[in-house]
C-alpha cells in the first residue's frame, strides 16, 4: 500500500516537469502568497508569534497575513498538541479551506504527539489530515519555522503538495474516464 | 496546625469517625460515607469551624499500592477499600484546614456529594467522576465534564492502559506511518 502511494507521488513528480507556463505562474503566486491559519493549541504559539513578528519576520516569505477564517487561509499551521476531543474541529477546519492548501505541523506534539502517550493526545495531526511539512522541535526555533516553509514553498511550486497531488489525480482519473466514455 | 478541628470533630461526630491522622502539616478524619453530609454541615455552620472555602475534591486510586518500604500492613490488598475520596475544606475566618476522606469499594463506588453544601464543589465532583467513576449521590448534575461522551472507562484508574486512546476522528484516504499505525492498533484494542 505505502508502496504504491510513493510510486504515485514520483509518477505525479515526474508530470511536474511537464506542467504548463499558466501551472508554473500560478504556483509561483501560491509560493508567494500563503495566507496562514494558525490552528494555535498550547505553547508553540510563543514561537509562531516570535517567527511573525518584526526579527524573524514571515512577512519577507509573503506569508505575513495570519486569517482567523479558513475560508480566507491556504496554509494550516498546526501549532501545538492536539487532543482526540479536538480532532473534529481540526478536521473540520481543514475541510473548510479553499483548495489548494497545505499543512505544517508545528512542533513535536502536531507531529507525532510528543511526550504525551496516554488517552487524550493525538499522536500528530495527520492522523486527521494530510500534512506537508513536519517541524520537530519543542518548540521548534524561528529557523526551523522558516526552513519549513521554504521547504514548502518548493513543494508548491514543484505541485507537490497533497492537495495538489489529488487534484492533479482527479483530474487524471476524469479524463481517463472521459477517454473510456 | 488544626489538631483542635479534629478535636472537636472526635467529641462531637465520634460515631462517624473512623480514625484520624496527621501528615505533613495537614489533618486527615476519616469519615463514614453515611454520615459525611452531617459532619460536612457541622463544619460549615459551627461557629467555631466555619468552613467557609472548598479547596478540592479528588480521587486517589490504591490498586496495587505497595512502594518500597511500606510495611505489610499498610499495603493494599483485594480485600481493602479500592478508592479513597478527599474533600479539602478551609476556614479563611479561623485559618485553619481538614482533608475528609471516605474509602470507597470499588464494587460500589458511591459517595454522598457535598455539591448542595459548597458550589465549588460541583464542576470538581464531575471531574473525580468523569477521572474515577466515583458516583456522588445528591449531585445535581453528574455528567462527564472534560472528556466526550462516546468516551469508555475512566482513564485515571490505575487499570485503564496507559496510551489507550478513544479516537472521534480519523483519516482514511492515506496510509499513515507505519510506526504510528502500530500505536493506533494497539490502541484500539
Amino acid at each position: 500500500m505505502g508502496l504504491e502511494i510513493t510510486t504515485t507521488r514520483l509518477e505525479d513528480a515526474a508530470k511536474w516537469a511537464k506542467q504548463s507556463k499558466l501551472e508554473r505562474a500560478s504556483n509561483w503566486g501560491r509560493k508567494w502568497s500563503l495566507f496562514t491559519y494558525p490552528f494555535v493549541t498550547a505553547c508553540c504559539g510563543m514561537e509562531f508569534m516570535a517567527v511573525a513578528a518584526s526579527k524573524y519576520d514571515i512577512a519577507r516569505f509573503g506569508a505575513e497575513f495570519p486569517r482567523f477564517s479558513p475560508r480566507q487561509s491556504d496554509l494550516l499551521m498546526v501549532v501545538g498538541t492536539i487532543t482526540e476531543k479536538q480532532g473534529p474541529a481540526l478536521k473540520r477546519v481543514f475541510d473548510q479551506m479553499a483548495e489548494p492548501k497545505w499543512v505544517i505541523a508545528f512542533g513535536v506534539c502536531a507531529s507525532t504527539g510528543g511526550f504525551y502517550q496516554n488517552y487524550h493526545t493525538m499522536p500528530g495531526a495527520d492522523q486527521v489530515i494530510p500534512v506537508d511539512v513536519y517541524i520537530p522541535g519543542c518548540p521548534p526555533r524561528p529557523e526551523q519555522v522558516l526552513d519549513a516553509l521554504m521547504m514548502l514553498q518548493d513543494r508548491i511550486q514543484s505541485g507537490r503538495g497533497h492537495s495538489q497531488l489529488r487534484l492533479k489525480r482527479e483530474q487524471l482519473i476524469a479524463s481517463a474516464s472521459r477517454e473510456e466514455g | 496546625m488544626s489538631q483542635k478541628v479534629l478535636d472537636a470533630l472526635t467529641a462531637t461526630h465520634g460515631a462517624a469517625i473512623e480514625r484520624t491522622e496527621s501528615t505533613h502539616g495537614d489533618e486527615v478524619a476519616w469519615v463514614k460515607a453515611d454520615s459525611l453530609v452531617a459532619v460536612a454541615t457541622w463544619l460549615k455552620n459551627d461557629p467555631a469551624m466555619l468552613f467557609d472555602a472548598p479547596v478540592f475534591v479528588t480521587c486517589i486510586d490504591r490498586l496495587d499500592w505497595q512502594p518500597v518500604g511500606l510495611p505489610p500492613s499498610e499495603r493494599w490488598t483485594e480485600d481493602k477499600p479500592r478508592f479513597e475520596v478527599a474533600y479539602q475544606l478551609r476556614s479563611t475566618k479561623h485559618r485553619h484546614r481538614i482533608r475528609l476522606k471516605i474509602a470507597v469499594h470499588e464494587n460500589d463506588p458511591r459517595v454522598p456529594s457535598l455539591a448542595g453544601l459548597w458550589p465549588g464543589f460541583n464542576w470538581q465532583e464531575r471531574e473525580t467522576f468523569d477521572m474515577y467513576g466515583i458516583r456522588f449521590d445528591g449531585h445535581p448534575d453528574l455528567r462527564r465534564i472534560y472528556l466526550y461522551e462516546e468516551f469508555v472507562g475512566y482513564p485515571l484508574r490505575k487499570d485503564y492502559p496507559k496510551d489507550k486512546r478513544q479516537p472521534l476522528v480519523r483519516r482514511d484516504d492515506l496510509p499513515i506511518n507505519p510506526i504510528k499505525r502500530d500505536q493506533t492498533d494497539r490502541s484500539a484494542k
